[in-house]
């Protein structure tokens, strides 16, 4: 039961891993002009919610198989998801907004996300893999 | 919007020479009008001024560059950083407009440097590192007016357009040529040879002299691009109108003001033998008109299914102007009656929209949305989010960000067409202009807004909406831009203010640029500047010109380097920072809130005032100390918190105050500064009067008036007689009627809207209006201009 739990997990963190690769592929990509705003920003916002859902499930796994320490981990990543994707202004094209993606330099602070992300979903996988 | 013009009272445009800037002249008077001596007032000449309209733009302070030029600027304080008390200067205005400050750099190179009402930087000197810039406490950004009417430009036609080979900057005056063959860039430092061709000047038919060339001598220049600067054969020129007809609107009476200044100026319309236009009408269901060359009358196609808009006919619903107009001169003349009687209420400008933009997708150009009312059927359809009582809160206001995406997203889509929608907004009552503005925010457009139009009930209004759209028909266009800026190797832009769509990291789409747009960029310094005893700027707006050539129009601006805080400090632009902080709040206003927005504008002048203080003022004296340069700063300020799109406390409707913040981002500097802080002027030194220009209106307040200045100039026998709502100065024989009419004639011209006339008397509900604008009052709800000092001197000290 418990290898079935951290075997999941461990499927789930490695698919968040490629998520988060795929995010700054993408956002580098729009850096250095091989794609244009409207492109990136619609192909990051089709994968917003599949990472929320991948991140939560993950979350609720720990959860329910009782591993508190990992759960308290996963938790602060699931909850800025979901105030990330809820905190969207309603005029805003989802949390990639290609009008905005400009300014103020949310192209980079979005990158330093996605890279602490990544940071974040290898230390969990090995985590995961020695336990 | 009209921008408010109120300079305090000063004798008028200045004479030329400019006075030097110590001399304060006339003194301010704290006093209210009427109770006023008149004796100190030099006379105003507005016969004089109508002969040199722009003696304000060039009477520029020639008295710095001189004392400054080849000086260190250690050596001795300059006249901007002079110490001033503002607790105990009063008389802080200049007689003449506030001129923006020269940059401190060579004679030669000053000269030639881009004009300031092109070009202008926050900090007229560049720190030269990023932490430096922190400790002054002040923005570094440019604001741009690139497409604005200029009276002189040269044109280049060159077969080869010489630019750098890795950055692509274009040739100016202010790269290196480290021999005849060999320039070095100005903003990557690389090396680049000279093309054979530039070494021929054709203007003075001489050899060997690349640095003689015109593109090397002028930095506003303007290039017939070749083909490789075309992704596709220029467009026409395409104009389309989008009409609202449901009753509502023609209640309003706008149908004909339209009709009719199209028929007038359908000949001044921009373009060549290829332009093409189209008319939609919209009221619950879309009405296309087909123009056809050969059939007798305009035939209306009416599309019903708003849910999924098609176009009843492939072509001829946009067609060329020249062949068929005597058709569109028909459909204009037909269409206000067509509608008279109609009885629709409803409203589908998110279909309209969409027919629109796939009318033009093809080609691209222009459309131009009229609309009076808040659209509620079919997509796109917004609710009314205001809620009247809490227009005078003094909290946040809520629902200034856009309800929906749907017109940003169109807006996308019109970009990437190459189409620009153009927003008249023509309504009383709530329209949810946050939204629909950013059908033009995104698609480089503009927002026209008249609230409570009605031809009936104010026509001077209507006299506003003709004359603004004569201008907006006749001005010049220019089609499928793109602009890129690009600074010296260790600068970047990191956020962008106006009307376009940044497509990657500094390429602005512009779908239309008009010569009323301006733009703003905020800069950070990522690499420290050293070794550089100057840093330039380029602006480059590749466009195509209605007669369908390509052209490239660049502006280059060389400014220094400094490293010192009171270097920083003497070269701010007071006006510009302003104007930059302006933009900077109204983004806060609608990302976080407007009470947020408020208090980092207040933050502003007590952060960079403190800064002053502590680290350039050697003595500390009591009172709140200011270099001479930034001495309006908290005046402004003031006038910024005081302004409609800032203010609380004060009733004002949401789309007013959302108008007035589109107003702030979209308008070049001159007029933003108009908005802010309007110009008071005598009217003549005879009287005690003041002339307010004001947002949409000029107002004369009549308090104490002089019994001759009401028989001469407004035609009345006395006071009792002047009517409630006075727009017209009528036109009598006396000296005094003349002189004033041509000064408002010439106050008038300076601006691309036209401002409506108030005569205001003292118990005329318009006085409120008027009074909101003497800033340095106190108000209800908002302090006065001692009191607000008081609270930043507090806060300074601490």
């Amino acid at each position: 039961m418990e290898a079935a739990v951290f075997i999941l997990s461990l499927v789930d963190c490695c698919a968040l891993i490629f998520l988060a690769v795929y995010f700054i592929i993408t956002l580098s990509d729009l850096e250095c002009d091989y794609i244009n705003a409207r492109a990136c920003c619609s192909k990051l916002n089709r994968w917003v919610v599949p990472e929320l859902v991948g991140q939560a499930l993950s979350t609720v796994l720990m959860l329910v198989s009782l591993h508190w320490f990992v759960f308290l981990l996963n938790l602060p990543v699931a909850a800025w998801n979901m105030y990330r994707v809820w905190k969207v202004p309603m005029g805003n094209m989802g949390v990639f907004d290609p009008t905005e993606i400009h300014n103020r330099g949310q192209l980079k602070s979005h990158m330093k996300e996605s890279m602490i992300k990544l940071g974040f979903h290898l230390l969990c996988f090995f985590i995961y893999l020695y336990r | 919007m009209r921008p408010v013009l109120v300079l305090v009272p000063i004798a008028g445009p200045p004479q030329q020479p400019a006075p030097p800037a110590r001399h304060m002249g006339l003194s301010y008077p704290s006093l209210p009008p009427g109770y006023q001596n008149t004796s100190a007032s030099p006379m105003h000449h507005p016969m004089q001024a109508q002969t040199q309209p722009y003696s304000h733009l060039s009477a520029g302070p020639a008295q710095l560059s001189p004392s400054l030029a080849g000086l260190s600027l250690q050596s001795q304080t300059p006249e901007t950083l002079r110490v001033v008390n503002l607790l105990q200067e009063r008389n802080l205005l200049p007689p003449g407009p506030v001129t923006p400050p020269t940059p401190c750099l060579p004679q030669d190179l000053q000269k030639i440097n881009c004009h300031p009402e092109v070009f202008r930087s926050t900090l007229t000197s560049i720190p030269q590192t990023q932490s430096l810039l922190n400790k002054a406490k002040l923005p570094l950004g440019l604001l741009l007016h690139p497409f604005k009417d200029l009276s002189q430009l040269p044109v280049v036609t060159s077969s080869t357009i010489v630019r750098c080979r890795s950055c692509r900057t274009y040739i100016n005056p202010f790269v290196t040529f480290l021999d005849q063959r060999r320039w070095k860039c100005n903003l990557c430092y690389r090396v680049n040879d000279v093309p054979e061709e530039f070494m021929y000047n054709p203007v003075s038919r001489s050899y060997g002299e690349p640095h003689k060339r015109p593109e090397v001598q002028n930095a506003t220049i303007e290039f017939i691009a070749p083909s490789e600067y075309m992704l596709r054969p220029p467009q026409p020129a395409v104009y389309l109108f989008v009409l609202d007809v449901s009753h509502n609107a023609v209640e309003t009476g706008y149908l004909d003001v339209v009709c009719q200044s199209l028929l007038e100026n359908i000949n001044a319309l921009p373009g060549d033998s290829r332009t093409k236009i189209g008319f939609i009408s919209f009221d619950s269901t879309i009405h296309f008109y087909n123009l056809q060359e050969g059939l007798a009358q305009p035939q209306m196609l009416i599309v019903s299914d708003i849910e999924d808009i098609f176009l009843p006919t492939p072509d001829s619903l946009l067609v060329n102007l020249n062949e068929c107009k005597e058709l569109v001169q028909d459909l204009l003349k037909s269409l206000p009656q067509m509608f008279g009687k109609t009885m629709e209420t409803q409203s589908a400008l998110g279909p309209a929209l969409q027919a629109a933009f796939k009318l033009l997708s093809p080609t691209g150009g222009r459309v131009s949305v009229f609309q009076t009312q808040l659209p509620k059927l079919g997509v796109g359809a917004l609710k009314s989010r205001e809620d009247p009582n809490q227009r005078a809160s003094a909290k946040d206001i809520p629902n200034l960000s856009p309800a929906t995406d749907f017109y940003k997203k169109l807006a996308l889509d019109c970009s990437g067409q190459q189409v620009a929608v153009d927003l008249f907004l023509l309504s009383s009552q709530y329209c949810d202009l946050a939204s629909l503005a950013c059908i033009s925010r995104y698609s480089a457009g503009s927002v026209y807004y008249y609230p409570s139009y009605q031809q009936q009930h104010n026509p001077a209004g209507v006299e506003c909406f003709q004359k603004d759209l004569k201008r907006y028909l006749t001005r010049k266009i220019g089609l499928e831009a793109v602009m890129r800026i690009r600074c010296t190797k260790g600068l970047s832009i990191h956020t962008f203010h106006g009307n376009f769509f940044v497509r990657s990291t500094d390429l602005l789409s512009l779908p239309n640029v008009n010569p009323d747009a301006g733009f703003a960029v905020q800069m950070s310094i990522e690499e420290n500047l050293v070794d550089m005893q100057s840093v330039s700027f380029q602006a480059a707006l590749l466009y195509t010109s209605s007669k369908g050539e390509r052209r490239i129009r660049v502006h280059t601006m060389c400014l220094p380097v400094v490293n010192s805080l009171s270097d920083i400090f003497a070269g701010a632009d007071v006006q510009a920072i302003t104007g930059l902080l302006a933009s900077m709040a109204v983004d806060r206003s609608v990302t976080s809130s407007l009470s947020d927005a408020r208090d980092a504008m207040t933050n502003a002048s007590i952060d960079s005032l403190t800064s002053y203080r502590t680290s350039v003022l050697t003595i500390q004296q009591p009172g709140l100390l200011a270099p001479a340069c930034l001495k309006l700063f908290p005046l402004y300020i003031l006038a910024l918190l005081k302004q409609k799109a800032f203010r609380t406390g004060t009733s004002t409707r949401l789309d007013d105050r959302v108008f007035a913040m589109c107003q702030l981002k979209y308008q070049p500097l001159a007029y933003v500064m108009l908005m802010i802080h309007p110009a008071l002027y005598r009217v003549d030194d005879l009287t005690d009067e003041w002339i307010l220009l004001n947002r949409q209106m000029d107002n004369m307040n009549t308090i104490n008036c002089n019994p001759d200045f009401l028989t001469q100039v407004l035609g009345v026998p006395d006071y009792a007689a002047v009517p409630q709502n006075m727009n017209i100065l009528p036109e009598l024989d006396t000296a005094e009627s003349q002189r004033t009419r041509a000064f408002v004639g010439w106050l008038r011209e300076q601006r691309p809207f036209f401002p409506i006339l108030h005569v205001i008397r003292d118990e005329s509900p318009l006085k409120a209006s008027f009074m909101q604008n003497m800033i340095e009052d106190r108000t209800e709800s908002a302090l006065s201009y001692y009191e607000f000092l008081l609270h930043v001197q507090q806060q300074v000290s601490k």
